[in-house]
């Protein structure tokens, strides 16, 4: 495993079978991708609005597409993928329960990423009267792209009223795995989750 | 001037074919030129040959210069070149004039053997098919097996997704930029205006004009108007000319009063005194006929680029109205269904369907990187 990718994209790599068919939602420089090609000989294709990610992803020898996650992933056909990833992306969705739908038409099961707002230090914050800035949540009020941050608990019920098996969480702070009091104690939320029946 | 960026000093060579060249509207072509210019070198297992295809009114002259004091580089210079996103210190770039051009290549201002004289109306009908089964015919002869890339703009990038799916085994990479799948209506119907111009034209004479030493100016300079209008955005001629009156003042007449109508008329001069109407009537058939599904149920693009086997990148412009990004995105949709290595870029021009021979940095940037990836 190469130390230089995120310690979720590790994480998320160790949970994608070989050979299988992936794709990435803002997939940013397209690391994630290319780390799975070259250890999981993956096919796969990255979804990135932005244009320097678009031409990182062309560097990183990633497959890309341009295009705008919240218009809906109509290119992709239904169960055309194994694997669908959403990285540090749900937050910044303007309508969550489309894409939600969108990854789980698409793909058999969906894995998303994103910042823990229940995390301790983020608590900690709101209670000082301040809106949380951390190295999870590295953004002012004012200039932030999230707009739907959620906790561990408000993901799980999303999930369950709308029918949707989580399959796995993991809950990390830094490198480090936690089990005790996740949605007090984690600052990153990694879920595997699949349409039920 | 020369820049060190540039191929340099270039010339175009010509390749004779005698072999007939059966034509998808049936008829036999006995035998026919293709001229054509070559960059960079090719590698000893050539494996590194790119094939540029050009569009309504290119030609075989993409990069460099014909003479020292030649005021003007060929139409793609900024693209290929050493050092160039289309990389000639990699790269073994040909570019050739498609069949039935007027640049060098057989086309209707060429002389007839049979009758001595040019050819005019009896030229027939070619399509993007005949184009890419004769470009193949030029690769053999150039000993070139399979083509690293085949990159081409607006027509030049149907010519590339025909490639893929006319000769699958012999391209490994598409470069498929301001294109479509096929015309719509809309297309097809700027197309005929600009036929009928030329057509309309008394000194057209049913496409015999040779025999009259005249050519159909009229007509052609309307039509190349025309599709200039097409090819820019209301962005950039609103920029670029706005209202802007020539003298100041209107003058109550209908001589050339706004900046626009001095630019389209000084475009359609030039361009009626240096292409031959006959050529541009055949290369907008060829784009109005071209379809990929024709053969195909429903229409299904996916079925018809089922026997590609290339990657491909595919570019859009925001402004492009004629080829508009929803165009490329069909393009796309239908690789993706192939399961296809593809990326898709969506870049934010002004230009218009000119763009993609303008220089933008990140357009660019992407031709250059996916170049940079492609092995050779």
């Amino acid at each position: 495993m190469s130390p230089s990718i995120r310690p979720e994209f590790a994480l998320i790599a160790d949970r994608i079978k070989s050979s299988s068919r992936v794709l990435d939602l803002g997939c940013g420089d397209g690391a994630l991708l290319n780390h799975l090609q070259q250890h999981r000989q993956i096919r796969g294709y990255g979804v990135e609005i932005s244009d320097d990610s678009v031409l990182a992803c062309v560097q990183n020898g990633v497959n890309v597409i341009q295009t705008d996650l919240e218009a809906g992933l109509s290119a992709f056909e239904s169960g055309s993928f194994d694997y669908v990833i959403l990285s540090h992306t749900l937050q910044t969705m303007r309508n969550v329960d489309s894409i939600m739908a969108e990854m789980l038409r698409v793909g058999r099961e969906g894995i998303v990423t994103f910042p823990n707002f229940g995390y301790w230090r983020h608590r900690m914050q709101v209670i000082a009267g301040r809106m949380p800035v951390s190295r999870s949540l590295p953004y002012q009020w004012f200039d932030t792209p999230n707009v739907h941050l959620c906790t561990l608990n408000d993901f799980e019920e999303f999930c369950s009223s709308r029918g949707i098996r989580i399959i796995e969480r993991v809950v990390m702070t830094g490198r480090q795995t936690i089990g005790f009091a996740p949605n007090l104690l984690g600052s990153l939320a990694v879920y595997r989750f699949e349409k039920l029946g | 001037m020369l820049d060190a960026a540039s191929v340099g000093i270039v010339a175009p060579q010509t390749a004779h074919f005698d072999t007939p060249l059966t034509l998808k509207s049936g008829t036999v072509m006995p035998a026919h030129d293709l001229v054509y210019e070559t960059y960079g070198k090719l590698n000893a297992d050539r494996s590194n040959a790119i094939l540029i295809c050009h569009a309504l009114s290119g030609n075989h002259h993409i990069a460099g210069r014909y003479s020292e004091n030649d005021k003007r580089a060929g139409w793609w210079d900024n693209m290929v070149g050493p050092g160039k996103p289309i990389d000639t210190n990699r790269f073994f770039v040909i570019g050739l004039n498609n069949l039935g051009g007027c640049h060098g290549s057989t086309g209707p201002s060429s002389i007839d053997p049979a009758s001595g004289k040019p050819y005019g109306a009896r030229f027939p009908l070619v399509t993007v098919e005949d184009w890419v089964t004769s470009q193949a015919r030029l690769a053999d002869t150039l000993g070139i097996r399979q083509f690293a890339a085949v990159v081409g703009g607006s027509l030049g990038g149907m010519q590339a997704l025909q490639w893929t799916i006319q000769y699958p085994e012999r391209v490994r990479h598409a470069l498929v930029i301001a294109a479509a799948p096929k015309l719509t209506a809309q297309n097809i119907a700027f197309n005929d205006v600009a036929r009928q111009a030329i057509l309309t034209d008394p000194d057209f004479y049913g496409g015999d004009y040779y025999a009259h030493d005249t050519t159909p100016k009229r007509g052609l300079r309307l039509a190349r108007m025309l599709g200039h209008i097409t090819y820019l955005s209301d962005d950039v001629m609103g920029s670029k000319f706005g209202r802007i009156l020539r003298h100041g003042a209107f003058n109550y007449g209908y001589d050339v009063e706004f900046e626009i109508e001095s630019y389209l008329r000084y475009q359609g001069d030039k361009f009626a005194e240096s292409f031959d109407a006959n050529t541009y009537l055949l290369m907008t058939k060829a784009l109005d006929y071209f379809d990929p599904t024709h053969h195909h149920e429903h229409g299904d693009l996916s079925l018809a680029l089922k026997p590609a086997r290339a990657e491909f990148l595919v570019v859009s412009f925001t402004t492009d109205w004629r080829f508009s990004p929803e165009r490329s995105k069909e393009i796309v949709k239908a690789l993706l269904d192939n399961q296809r290595p593809v990326s898709y870029a969506e870049v934010t021009s002004s230009h218009g369907h000119d763009a993609f021979l303008m220089v933008e940095p990140y357009y660019h940037g992407l031709v250059r990187a996916y170049m940079d990836k492609v092995t050779v």
